[in-house]
């Protein structure tokens, strides 16, 4: 236990160090890199706190996704030339003492615990059972909250059309301008051959794990989309238009599909988004199958950013 | 289960620097860093909190578990968004900053937040 507690602490000061380091990086590329192993301590604080499946989300979209996509923007907006101006002392102090200020407020409200500590798991478990699923969390996920789940993948693809709606006239059904960097015979080549058959088989597992332990259909769809941006960064094979059939198809068919199942069950369950008994657990692997893909190409096409008009090599 | 007050002051501080970066820092860039990491200071108070149920016979509380994975996603979505609209503004004016004009006077603005 002391051993525990004395990583927990070392723990806890190297997210704090890395977080403070992200504030007062001299450019936004040095931000964005630590700002991607912030995601990945963060995800070990999960871990901590027997979270496993926030801890994979973390992980793969709070550490990889969003520091890929900060990078690339870092990368971009480089060439732009931002020199780092501070805000005045007054600002900074002014703003010191409201941070700290509300830091201690939710320090107090969150340590001292109310007397009677509110939750909901003795419920959720007591009607996992007729679900099918093992995994508490996937069942808040697909059962209990399923509504939350089908918006939050709208979500994804309202995001996705705003990105692409700024890019300009012309390049309407372009290609992204993600980077390229490749090199013959370089390291990144090499990754980019040998790891997709592993992300893949690691992705399909976590995607059929989901239903009875951490995994689920959010961290298998992120892998399949770091190794399809790992394969297109590398150069082996070029990013779809976003006029693309396939494309279209993929990004749409895990909401799609969720949403006839949902009202399938208007009409056999008797409410929107409710399972027939029996086969609440088939419906749910299905429901996760298609997610899978969708998460797999929303989240990639929103790392890579608006298409932009010629081919950037 | 000692180290949970400990989570939770790394969960308060995150928030308080979070908070901090994104008044003081006029780069539109790094105040989408800064709301990230706000946003996961709040996550990881949120964490703690499902964590409080261990004292009973659940390791934790999987409602605000599943909102977290919820919102780490729509976090994503919404910082990618953040993202375009920025470049999409350097593209335009040139310029990545929200700073007032006169950049010789940085004592003018905090930052529009």
């Amino acid at each position: 236990m002391t051993i525990l507690l004395f990583t927990d602490v070392c723990l806890v000061l190297l997210v704090l160090t890395i977080g403070a380091s992200i504030v007062r990086a001299r450019d936004a590329f040095e931000a964005a890199i630590a700002f991607a192993i912030y995601g990945l301590l963060l995800a070990i604080v999960w871990v901590r706190l027997a979270a496993i499946d926030v801890a994979l989300t973390e992980a793969a979209i709070g550490g990889g996704m969003t520091g890929m996509l900060l990078l690339g923007a870092a990368a971009r907006l480089r060439l732009a030339g931002d020199d780092h101006i501070r805000a005045s002392l007054r600002v900074r102090l002014a703003a010191g003492i409201l941070s700290a200020l509300v830091a201690a407020g939710v320090a107090g409200a969150v340590l001292l615990p109310p007397e009677v500590i509110p939750t909901l798991a003795p419920k959720v478990m007591e009607n996992l059972a007729s679900s099918g699923l093992g995994n508490p969390v996937a069942g808040v996920l697909f059962v209990y909250r399923a509504l939350d789940t089908l918006l939050e993948k709208v979500v994804l693809l309202l995001a996705l059309l705003g990105v692409w709606s700024l890019a300009p006239d012309g390049a309407w059904n372009g290609r992204p301008a993600i980077r390229l960097y490749a090199r013959l015979n370089g390291t990144l080549t090499f990754l980019a051959q040998l790891l997709p058959p592993i992300g893949i088989v690691v992705a399909i597992y976590m995607c059929w794990i989901g239903a009875k332990a951490p995994g689920g259909a959010f961290q298998g769809g992120t892998i399949l989309a770091a190794m399809w941006l790992l394969v297109i960064v590398a150069g082996l094979e070029s990013i779809p238009s976003i006029g693309g059939t396939w494309l279209r198809i993929m990004l749409v068919i895990g909401p799609v599909i969720f949403l006839a199942i949902g009202t399938a069950g208007i009409v056999l369950a008797n409410a929107f988004l409710a399972y027939p008994a029996g086969y609440a657990k088939p419906l749910i692997v299905a429901i996760e199958v298609a997610l899978t893909l969708s998460i797999a190409a929303a989240p990639g096409m929103l790392a890579a950013g608006p298409p932009q008009q010629e081919q950037r090599q | 289960m000692n180290a949970l007050p400990l989570f939770a002051s790394c969960a308060a501080m995150l928030m308080g620097l979070g908070l901090y970066a994104l008044i003081t820092d006029p780069e539109p860039l790094r105040k989408i860093l800064a709301f990230n990491l706000l946003g996961s200071g709040v996550f990881l108070a949120f964490g703690v909190i499902s964590r409080r149920v261990a004292a009973t016979e659940f390791e934790g509380d999987p409602v605000p578990q599943a909102m977290t994975i919820t919102a780490i996603v729509v976090a994503f979505a919404a910082t990618a968004m953040a993202v375009a609209l920025v470049s999409r503004l350097v593209e335009a004016g040139g310029r990545a900053t929200v700073a007032s004009e006169a950049s010789e006077e940085p004592d003018a603005d905090g930052g529009a937040s």
